[in-house]
């Protein structure tokens, strides 16, 4: 047999088996994080040069079981089936040996090149499990090796073994995999012997005896994959099939996949009678009691809020420095763009479009960094399950599962972080659910607009407004959750079961790598799109560059700089300063109106005339509408657009409430806006966000219109229903 | 009897896995199968779901799937 220098290596496990820290000890930084093709289900895989050899590792995501149900487990089976690696790793917990097997026994009946990497040993010796390696390894036909992927044990010998397996041409055992009673073997031997006869050896993409197990389990991927391959046969092969199976569930009153199952872990209780001894010595399970504090039924919820707060205030207080640091790097780049280059168009498209753009999406890195590496810490000690355990009832009502919950909460921060958050979700329609409604939790950039103009129009109670905002937006992602549910996205929600892993002390170069792995996927996604965005709106705003302006604002400033030359010269040498600065007041004041005409002129300002109609049933003028309509690119807009239409410094905040509080809005109607805020659609890097993570552009679409309606339905009904009401 | 009729620090075995689809292979799949003892580790602080202790490790149902599983005494 030629000896190949690149050989594929695929991991396989449990979640929790402590599979990705092999894969992390393995691989090190030298890995690639994409999705798998069509899904998003996160792929990893990383290149690694030994023994003469390129090992392609691939970490195949952590599943119980290689049945069809979820994302994770097609995915998992489809690479071991279609792609077919040189061999499989398969990662076994050793303090959890009898579920790990399972896994173990359908990669067997796979029959592919696999080795057994017992992991965790110390933990299980710890808890008075002793395994017997060798034995176990004589059982299941197959080498084992001890690993302890925390500490890095063992890591080199596994790769040595896996090179010298994959290498060799030995054939696996046929024997030494699940037997299953005589029954179910005759009905398998029978589809067998139908496969052979209808589809043949050389056009059956699998094993005879796998697919057979697999039609008898009415496993529909196989079940479809084999009736186009049958062509004329296939009608008597799948009623023969349907047949067996009949059989089958006549003899032992129960479906056969269920029958199989059973044998299944029966034939792994008899694996572990005859290699594992178990001490019934009492030992301290440290994990379990953390865990009756941490679930308690009178502190566990105070614990669990308390962990939740500090998480914001790490990440937004502690945020806050770095935050400045970037915002300093940027003005700084920016001035210093300013001073060398000429004054240009090209200048003003790289100050005010691109550098502007990125500038306002690079701030949010170390809050986005932060809150990744909190949540990977949730997610390395295992409290995360625990975060889902207890918050499960609540989130049921909604129809959604416990694990939801911490999208929605990030969604308070940005909704951007929240989005791909929800990928811890295994269901896909709860993932797509928990993302519908986590824009309506109100991220923090749309809190500067409520400070305005809550402080413009309500004074005292400005505290009190914001508050019922975000409790509204609350009720509307619950009653969302209720509505989708019941229509669209229609079906029970996932099944709770979920294993609770023992707490442990994560590392911190797995935490590194998860806080990285994600927010470098943001930086990377979101910044071209910020990047394009920002364009867009800046084009619109900047265009056309010189507008019919109703008056001569060169004249008018040539006007000043006349005038103030003339006094100049007649003034005291003293005087001069003060003259200075008074025709440095005035020039500015009239720039500033050029300004705010310009905003009415360009392309954006006709644009915010023109829909001005669809705003105006809901109390909002031309200058709100153009204001709304920036916000599409970054909430922060909102703020900084409104200060240039009424023509105020973008900083001041006091000079823009003055002047919103002389303009024709009212209470009524700023209290409207601020629900529209609250409400519509959410930002150009969240639509990009739900896009990707929803994957598909239908979903996307979706959202945007549902949001918008909902905005200005319920904007509609606060306005209107508050002038019958008699407020103005 | 059935599992969700169990309080905390109770025992039993289990006797049948009802209900059907993907739920009741999930819940076989995890070695909540016939014949396995199961242990009440604790409700959560709302009384749902609940904790197992289940071939050594913890598992979470909540109480309207553990109430599709038969369980008996064990002596």
């Amino acid at each position: 047999m030629p000896r190949k220098n690149n050989l594929t290596i695929a991991l396989a496990g449990n979640p929790n088996s402590g599979k990705t820290t092999i894969f992390n000890n393995i691989t090190g930084t030298r890995q690639k994080v994409g999705n798998w093709p069509g899904v998003t289900v996160e792929k990893k895989e990383g290149t690694i040069h030994k023994f003469g050899h390129e090992l392609k590792i691939v970490d195949l995501p952590g599943t119980y079981s290689l049945t069809p149900f979820s994302i994770e487990e097609i995915v998992a089976r489809d690479f071991v089936l279609e792609t077919a690696p040189d061999l499989v790793i398969d990662i076994i917990d050793a303090s959890n040996l009898e579920r790990s097997l399972y896994l173990a026994t359908q990669i067997r009946e796979l029959d592919c090149k696999v080795l057994f990497a017992l992991n965790m040993a110390d933990l299980a010796r710890e808890r008075g499990i002793k395994i017997d390696v060798d034995k176990l390894s004589e059982l299941l036909g197959l080498p084992v090796v001890f690993t302890v992927g925390n500490k890095n044990e063992g890591i080199e010998t596994l790769l040595e073994k896996a090179v010298e397996l994959a290498e060799s041409d030995v054939h696996i055992p046929k024997t030494r995999k699940v037997q299953y009673s005589k029954d179910i073997e005759v009905s398998i031997l029978a589809v067998e012997d139908l496969l052979r006869i209808s589809i043949g050896e050389a056009r059956l993409p699998y094993k005879f005896r796998w697919t057979a197990i697999k039609l008898l389990e009415d496993d529909q991927v196989v079940r479809d994959r084999i009736a186009d391959l049958a062509g004329r046969s296939r009608e008597e092969l799948l009623r023969e099939v349907e047949n067996q199976r009949e059989h089958l569930r006549r003899l032992f009153d129960d479906d056969p996949e269920i029958v199989m199952t059973d044998e299944r872990y029966g034939f792994i209780a008899g694996l572990v009678k005859e290699a594992v001894t178990t001490s019934n010595r009492k030992r301290v399970d440290i994990s379990r009691n953390i865990d009756l504090v941490l679930t308690d039924r009178f502190i566990g919820f105070p614990i669990f809020v308390f962990f939740i707060w500090a998480m914001f205030q790490l990440t937004f207080k502690l945020g806050v420095y770095p935050m400045a640091a970037i915002e300093w790097g940027v003005s700084l780049l920016s001035a210093g763009l300013d001073s060398i280059l000429p004054e240009s168009l090209f200048k003003a498209f790289l100050l005010d479009g691109v550098i502007a753009g990125v500038g306002s999406v690079i701030v949010f890195l170390p809050n986005i960094l932060i809150l990744f590496f909190c949540i990977a810490i949730f997610e390395d000690t295992g409290y995360m399950a625990r975060a889902a355990f207890l918050m499960d009832k609540i989130m049921h009502l909604i129809g959604l599962h416990g694990k939801s919950f911490i999208p929605m909460l990030m969604g308070f921060g940005c909704n951007v972080p929240a989005i791909v958050a929800s990928r811890t979700l295994e269901s896909e329609k709860d993932r797509i659910l928990t993302i519908l409604i986590t824009p309506f939790m109100s991220c923090s950039a749309k809190l500067p607009v409520y400070i305005v103009l809550a402080g413009s129009f309500f004074g005292a109670q400005a505290g009190s407004v914001i508050f019922g905002i975000y409790l509204m937006g609350i009720v509307l992602s619950i009653a969302t959750g209720r509505l989708l549910r019941t229509t669209i996205l229609k079906g029970a929600d996932a099944p709770f079961v979920m294993e609770l892993p023992p707490y442990r002390i994560p590392m911190l170069k797995s935490l590194l790598i998860h806080m990285w792995d994600r927010s470098k996927m943001f930086l990377k996604k979101m910044s071209g799109v910020i990047l394009a965005g920002s364009v867009v709106v800046w084009s619109l705003s900047a265009f056309p560059l010189h507008p019919e302006y109703g008056r001569d604002y060169a004249a008018m400033k040539e006007e000043i700089q006349a005038e103030y030359s003339r006094r100049l010269e007649a003034a005291e040498t003293e005087d001069q300063e003060g003259l200075l600065q008074e025709q440095t007041e005035r020039l500015t004041e009239v720039e500033r109106a050029r300004q705010t005409e310009h905003a009415e002129r360009s392309y954006m300002g006709r644009i915010g005339k023109t829909v001005a109609p669809i705003f105006a049933p809901i109390g909002i003028d031309w200058r709100g509408s153009v204001a709304l309509l920036t916000g599409f690119a970054a909430k922060e807009i909102v703020v900084s657009t409104m200060g240039i239409l009424y023509a105020v410094e973008e900083e001041a905040s006091e000079a823009l409430k003055t002047a919103l509080q002389e303009s024709d809005m009212t209470p009524l109607s700023a209290l409207s806006m601020m629900v529209f805020v609250l409400l519509y659609v959410p930002c150009l890097a969240t639509v990009a966000a739900i896009r990707r993570e929803t994957g598909s552009v239908k979903w996307m679409l979706f959202d945007v219109a549902y949001t918008t309606a909902i905005a200005w339905l319920v904007s509609f009904l606060v306005y209107q229903g508050g002038r019958l009401s008699g407020f103005a | 009897m059935q599992l969700s009729d169990l309080r905390e620090s109770q025992k039993a075995r289990v006797v049948r896995v009802g209900g059907n689809g993907a739920l009741r292979r999930r819940i076989l799949e995890m070695g909540i199968v016939r014949g396995t003892d199961v242990y009440v580790e604790k409700y959560a602080p709302l009384k749902d779901p609940m904790e197992l202790i289940v071939k050594g490790y913890h598992i979470s149902l909540r109480v309207e799937e553990a109430a599709q599983i038969t369980v008996e005494d064990v002596r």
